[in-house]
């Protein structure tokens, strides 16, 4: 039974959270692709849109909770989500109106884009701190796990548990049903038609009669919708801190370029790919070893690769070997 | 065009002498010898977007690393933890070289299918080997007087040597990360220097052996005199009241922000004076022929991927010798002060509204967006009161508001940032190329 014993273990403390954390990075991961596909910039932005949204859905979240309305087991943030996610997109459209629009029709460079991005992402991170403060916020309620560690090693039967906790169940169910969503949407409608001809050939999709506006306006839509969701999900799975979204930029990007710039099949197995090796190596390893070894033996020390508090070092390291190794990413991606 | 600097800096001075006249000459002086520092910044931030045309978003980085040499070349050794443990220290640092030599001396002689896992395998024992030693000497460095120490100090050495070494250690590190990133797309070397920046302080924050962490280093010595000193000293007494000051803390303290002007200034002028010699020269011409058309560069024969480290690497340099003059200022090291909205895209606002390309934009940009940036807290909290008045001092809202305040700073920035570049995307002052200064004759 040692070795079950490991591997629930492991489960419990890498597996789950992994996934988990995955997920979240996915969301993010392809709102930031979508954006460099069809306006083809790196969005600094992108994590203040994630925060703008986890924020709003925490305000009406409060608000709900003082009216007394509750979805008890599920957390009343749910509920409040769909008028996270409209600011969001009223934020990005808005955005997109005043300031981005102006450097597409001059057809700017790039970076000119990037930088631009950081000054929304200056307003933004200002109005959020106004707002809301730059302190922790928890808005989390119902139910707090699907499968706790006692009951889960009674159905086991094993020494270790698996525990579940219901912001991990409800970050993978809404990923999954967002992500078959939009696949749904770019593979089967027209639009979502119009958006991948766009980002394989701007000017080819020109003749064809696409209409470069309605495109960039859907881009902005998903990204923002799907960066609404990553925050609150985040948020709700750990706290909400406003300035952990300038950091967790690193891994989305990280993962975006793992899995191809502009691919979200790649955004996706990239997130997966950063979210686990970002647990696995800051993971300590020493009891999941004694479980493995002779009765009564534990490893010395904790066998953890890298301390927790290096966990960037993961996302960076990932990057360096892909620019290194294949800068395209996994998913051949924009070509360079 | 000479002019409108002319005009751009006097009004400057102007700001800060009203300063000096309304709050008072201290507060003016700190402002002061903070936009001097930020302007250094801004120079190095401007040798990388300004000449070259690479976007460098680890600034933050940079600068802790130079603040971090300031620490480790002034503060006084711990003796008692290198007794214990410098042997250590020194065999986990054989190991790393050790591990190094072994990496590049297999990837010479094995053949290319097996050089991945080779290398791999090498990592992990070297990993492993380092392992070994560092980590029982950590704990006996962080186990000794942790409340006062706990950490091998530094070499003892006046903190003036740590200007200059400060930019070798940024370089360095420039150099590293720019062999890496530069030569791709300009998107991925933001992203990597992202990535670096937030690691490196991570590890000033975590390797209490090195920095103590979030405990801080307190007490940096200074390479000027000491408040208490001078007011008890004959000849400060004597100068003081011949211009006729009253209080004589406040005038130590000014006369000390006035040592510290005098310094860094000095370092402004030289770098400025090697930055404009650098931008006049052929050098600079090619860089900018390189950032306005590379591949005609390229094919004139102009090695575009070094001549981009070569400028990445001096832009790195300079922001650490900024840090290294910060962390002096402060007089200690705070590692959970270093945010990147500060430290490295508030510098980003500064060259850009300052004038890419142009040395004196830089300058100026520095000034000014330190100078709101600091003034932007009392702005704000005067806004803030102004429009909740209606509301009332009960409201809970007006509070909230008022509270809030001081992140005004953050929506003034971005607003600045978005506004130069749509309006005025070369900045206050715009770069001076042959044709304009042609012109301007």
């Amino acid at each position: 039974m040692e070795i079950l014993n490991a591997l629930a273990l492991f489960a419990n403390f890498v597996v789950v959270p992994a996934t988990a954390y995955g997920a979240q990075l996915a969301l993010g991961a392809l709102g930031v692709t979508l954006i460099f596909g069809i306006l083809r910039f790196a969005n600094f932005a992108h994590g203040e849109l994630m925060s703008f949204g986890a924020m709003i859905t925490i305000l009406i979240t409060w608000f709900l909770q003082n009216m007394g309305v509750s979805i008890a087991p599920f957390p009343t943030a749910l509920l409040a989500l769909p008028i996270g996610v409209l600011a969001t997109i009223s934020l990005a459209l808005v955005t997109d109106r005043m300031v981005f629009r102006f450097y597409r029709k001059q057809r700017s460079n790039p970076i000119v884009f990037a930088i631009v991005s950081v000054g929304v992402m200056f307003l933004i991170a200002g109005i959020i701190r106004i707002v809301i403060g730059p302190a922790d916020q928890s808005f989390a309620d119902g139910e707090r796990f699907i499968i706790g560690a006692v009951q889960s090693r009674k159905a086991l039967g094993l020494d270790e548990g698996i525990a579940i906790k219901q912001s991990q169940l409800i970050t993978v169910v809404v990923t999954a049903i967002v992500v078959a969503w939009l696949f749904w949407f770019l593979q089967k409608t027209r639009s979502g038609k119009a958006m991948r001809a766009y980002s394989d050939d701007e000017d080819l999709a020109l003749l064809s009669g696409i209409n470069p506006e309605r495109v960039v306006m859907i881009c902005w839509v998903i990204a923002a919708a799907l960066a609404a969701i990553a925050g609150t999900l985040y948020g709700l799975d750990k706290t909400y801190k406003p300035f952990i979204f300038l950091q967790i930029l690193l891994p989305i990007f990280a993962a975006t370029i793992l899995g191809g710039i502009g691919q979200p099949v790649g955004a996706i197995l990239g997130a997966f790919i950063v979210a686990f090796s970002e647990v696995t190596v800051t993971y300590a390893f020493k009891k999941f070893l004694a479980y493995l070894g002779p009765t009564d033996w534990a490893p010395e020390g904790l066998v953890q690769l890298l301390s927790t508090d290096y966990k960037f070092a993961v996302s960076f390291i990932i990057l360096v070997a892909v620019l290194l190794i294949r800068p395209t990413g996994i998913i051949r991606g924009k070509v360079i | 065009m000479t002019k409108r600097v002319a005009l751009l800096y006097g009004l400057m001075c102007l700001v800060l002498i009203a300063i000096g006249f309304l709050q008072s000459w201290n507060v003016a002086f700190g402002i002061f010898n903070l936009c001097v520092i930020s302007a250094v910044m801004a120079l190095g931030v401007n040798m990388q977007w300004g000449y070259a045309g690479l976007f460098n978003v680890g600034v933050m980085g940079f600068t802790a690393l130079g603040g971090l040499t300031a620490v480790l070349v002034s503060m006084p050794p711990v003796g008692e933890a290198w007794a214990a443990a410098g042997g250590d220290i020194a065999l986990s640092l054989l190991s790393l070289a050790g591990t190094i030599a072994a990496v590049i001396y297999a990837r010479r002689v094995v053949p290319a299918a097996l050089k991945l896992p080779v290398t791999l395998v090498l990592l992990l024992v070297g990993y492993f080997v380092i392992g070994a030693f560092f980590g029982p000497a950590k704990e006996t460095i962080e186990s000794i007087d942790p409340a006062l120490s706990g950490y091998l100090g530094g070499a003892g050495l006046p903190v003036l040597i740590a200007w200059p070494l400060a930019g070798l250690v940024a370089a360095g590190a420039g150099w590293l990360i720019g062999r890496i990133a530069l030569g791709l797309r300009a998107d991925y070397l933001a992203i990597a220097t992202l990535g670096i920046s937030e690691i490196i302080i991570a590890i000033i924050k975590y390797e209490e052996w090195l920095s103590r962490g979030v405990k801080n280093v307190t007490g940096i010595p200074r390479p000027v005199p000491y408040e208490v000193d001078l007011i008890e000293s004959e000849w400060f007494i004597s100068l003081a009241n011949f211009f006729g000051a009253t209080e004589m803390s406040d005038a130590a303290s000014l006369f000390v922000k006035l040592c510290y002007a005098v310094l860094f200034v000095a370092v402004l002028a030289i770098i400025m004076w090697f930055a404009e010699r650098a931008l006049k020269s052929p050098w600079g011409r090619m860089m900018r022929a390189i950032r306005d058309n590379r591949d005609a560069a390229a094919a004139m024969g102009k090695d575009v991927k070094h001549r981009h480290l070569q400028t990445f690497v001096l832009g790195c340099a300079v922001c650490g010798i900024a840090g290294a003059m910060l962390t002096t200022l402060d007089g200690q090291l705070t590692p959970t002060s270093y945010i990147p909205l500060r430290y490295t895209f508030l510098i980003w606002v500064m060259v850009i509204l300052g004038g890419s390309g142009n040395n004196w934009g830089s300058i100026l940009g520095g000034f000014i967006i330190w100078f709101l940036w600091v003034e932007a807290e009392p702005f704000g909290n005067w806004f803030m009161s102004t429009i909740t008045a209606p509301l009332g001092e009960e409201s809970e809202l007006a509070q909230h508001l008022v509270a809030g305040a001081a992140y005004m700073r953050y929506l003034m920035m971005g607003a600045i940032l978005l506004v130069v570049m749509r309006f005025a995307p070369k900045g206050l002052i715009p770069e001076a190329t042959n044709r304009s200064t042609a012109m301007a004759k």
